[in-house]
């Protein structure tokens, strides 16, 4: 079998807390949290159940758009996007993005044109795509500003 | 009735990144049979069976059913365990509390995989979450090397730090027939190895491995007629701890804590850097190394490092860690937590060879995979309370 020429649709369920993040991320270029009414914890990607605390969370915040890398990695190996089947381009910058007001970390595609500024506690800002869909994809990557 | 629970033994095949002289059902065969061989024991002795491996990763999804020729579990129950990476270490776990249970006398327990059957990075990536994990994860490298970085950060660890971990272990495994890779390795070519994802060289990683593992355990009432050292399970744990990549505490391993916590608690271990005699670490990577000891209060936060350097965890030392050379060496992910498990099991039962540890009374062996989740196994010479 050959990778690259299968299509191999299906459908995923994001949830209301997860479709409410990709909407306002779409129309307003805004990140979503939601935090626990019990602990505060307020969480990236948001969703309906603080684990820790096994409560329900309804509580919106705005978070970022603005943050800090939490960890990183540079990606240098070639593999197979499993998304695509096709050879991911490397190297790419893999971030731990801590949004401004998080307690969790979103990950995201990391701006590589200075490596040496890639580093954990460098601030950076997400850079949007012009025509926004209502996924992961509508922020392209995020810059270290700093 | 509750009852105690032994090993009472173990095979390996022979492992290899490539095994095109057996299909998947005679690789678990091969390990199988040696473990009846060890134990004494025929196949109509064992009362069910429990098998596992990364379910998608040869394409096979229903290995219970399709390897019972090889498993000998025709007409018997075989219940299948797969939880990724831990696969392995929670076969042992699940068996441990079959025979406790008292409901099954000996248990045949099996892990197995042929990673060359697999697309390996792809699959790791489409075990996690389609939305908001995927984007960006590639498989178990990407992930370790967060958890790298975010550890070097915090307690100032270096890269030549883990390399040592990797020399260890790359030596270790020289004594070891049953290792795949079995070549010693200097600091300076896992420096100059290619880098992966930063700060993880090529050196720092486990290979890709075809093979399996059988151990078999057995309950107190025919543990000691069985074999005249059984290596028996004083407690087990296991611990998850995230849903999405990003809420992981990134740079130390919080499921390692809390289950080393648990297991010293229900043992009255008080001294594990003094009491535990070896410990075989499901460790993919040399940054683990360091990282999940100190997780394990072996030693504190930041110090793995010089207790490493100082010789401590090589054969010879005051813990040796991994004599086996560990995952590093050798990377049958289904296989590789039971592995560790037989490995400890032979460590106390006096059956090592030229990787024994002298006079082990306690070992641990664990296991590690998807969301940082860990299972541990304390294994014991004397029965336990």
């Amino acid at each position: 079998m050959e990778s690259g020429d299968a299509s191999q649709p299906f459908a995923y369920a994001v949830g209301m807390h997860g479709s409410k993040f990709f909407a306002e991320t779409r129309d307003n270029k805004r990140f979503m949290g939601v935090k626990c009414p019990k602990c505060g914890k307020v969480y990236i990607p948001p969703r309906g159940v603080c684990g820790s605390c096994f409560v329900e969370m309804n509580d919106w915040v705005e978070v970022g758009p603005k943050g800090v890398i939490g960890t990183f990695t540079i990606l240098r190996f070639a593999f197979i996007d499993p998304e695509t089947g096709h050879q991911k381009p490397v190297p790419y910058g893999y971030g731990f993005i801590k949004l401004d007001g998080a307690d969790t970390l979103l990950q995201h595609y990391i701006d590589l044109e200075d490596e040496s500024k890639v580093k954990i506690g460098a601030r950076v800002e997400p850079v949007f795509a012009q025509e926004r869909k209502g996924n992961t994809r509508d922020v392209e990557y995020f810059r270290v500003i700093d | 009735m509750a009852k105690r629970v032994a090993i009472v033994g173990t095979g390996q095949t022979f492992h290899k990144s490539h095994r095109p002289d057996v299909n998947g059902q005679e690789l678990i065969n091969e390990a199988v049979q040696r473990a009846l061989i060890d134990a004494n024991l025929k196949m109509k002795d064992i009362s069910a069976i429990l098998i596992g491996n990364m379910d998608h990763f040869e394409g096979i999804n229903y290995v219970d059913c399709w390897s019972v020729d090889g498993s000998g579990g025709v007409m018997k129950p075989v219940i299948k365990i797969t939880t990724g990476g831990t696969t392995g270490a929670s076969l042992a776990i699940g068996g441990y509390h079959m025979v406790a249970s008292g409901m099954f006398e000996k248990v045949l327990i099996i892990g197995w995989e042929k990673n060359s059957e697999s697309d390996t990075t792809g699959a790791i990536t489409t075990a996690f979450d389609p939305i908001w994990d995927r984007q960006v994860f590639a498989g178990a490298i990407s992930g370790l090397a967060a958890e790298a970085q975010g550890y070097m950060a915090r307690f100032g660890a270096c890269d030549r730090d883990a390399a040592r971990v990797s020399v260890r272990d790359r030596k270790h495994a020289t004594n070891n027939p049953h290792a795949q890779l079995r070549k010693e390795v200097t600091l300076e070519e896992v420096l100059a190895s290619p880098m992966l994802a930063d700060p993880i060289h090529l050196l720092d990683v486990c290979p890709r491995t075809d093979g399996a593992c059988a151990v078999i355990m057995a309950n107190e009432d025919v543990a000691g007629k069985i074999c005249s050292v059984p290596d028996w399970i004083w407690a087990t744990a296991a611990r998850h701890s995230y849903t999405y990549l990003g809420d992981g505490d990134w740079g130390r391993l919080t499921s390692m804590e809390k289950c080393a916590k648990e297991i010293w608690k229900k043992t009255g271990i008080k001294e594990p850097r003094k009491e535990i005699d070896v410990i075989e670490m499901y460790q993919p990577y040399s940054f683990a190394g360091l990282i999940w000891i100190e997780d394990m209060g072996i030693v504190g936060h930041g110090e793995a490092p010089q207790y490493i350097w100082d010789g401590n965890t090589d054969m010879g030392g005051e813990l040796p860690v991994n004599p086996s050379g560990g995952v590093i060496a050798c990377n049958p992910i289904g296989a590789t937590g039971l592995i560790r498990c037989a490995e400890a099991a032979m460590q106390v039962m006096g059956k090592a060879d030229a990787r024994q540890v002298p006079d082990v009374n306690f070992a641990v062996s664990t296991g590690f995979g998807g969301c940082m989740w860990t299972d541990m196994l304390l294994h014991g010479k004397r029965k336990p309370n």
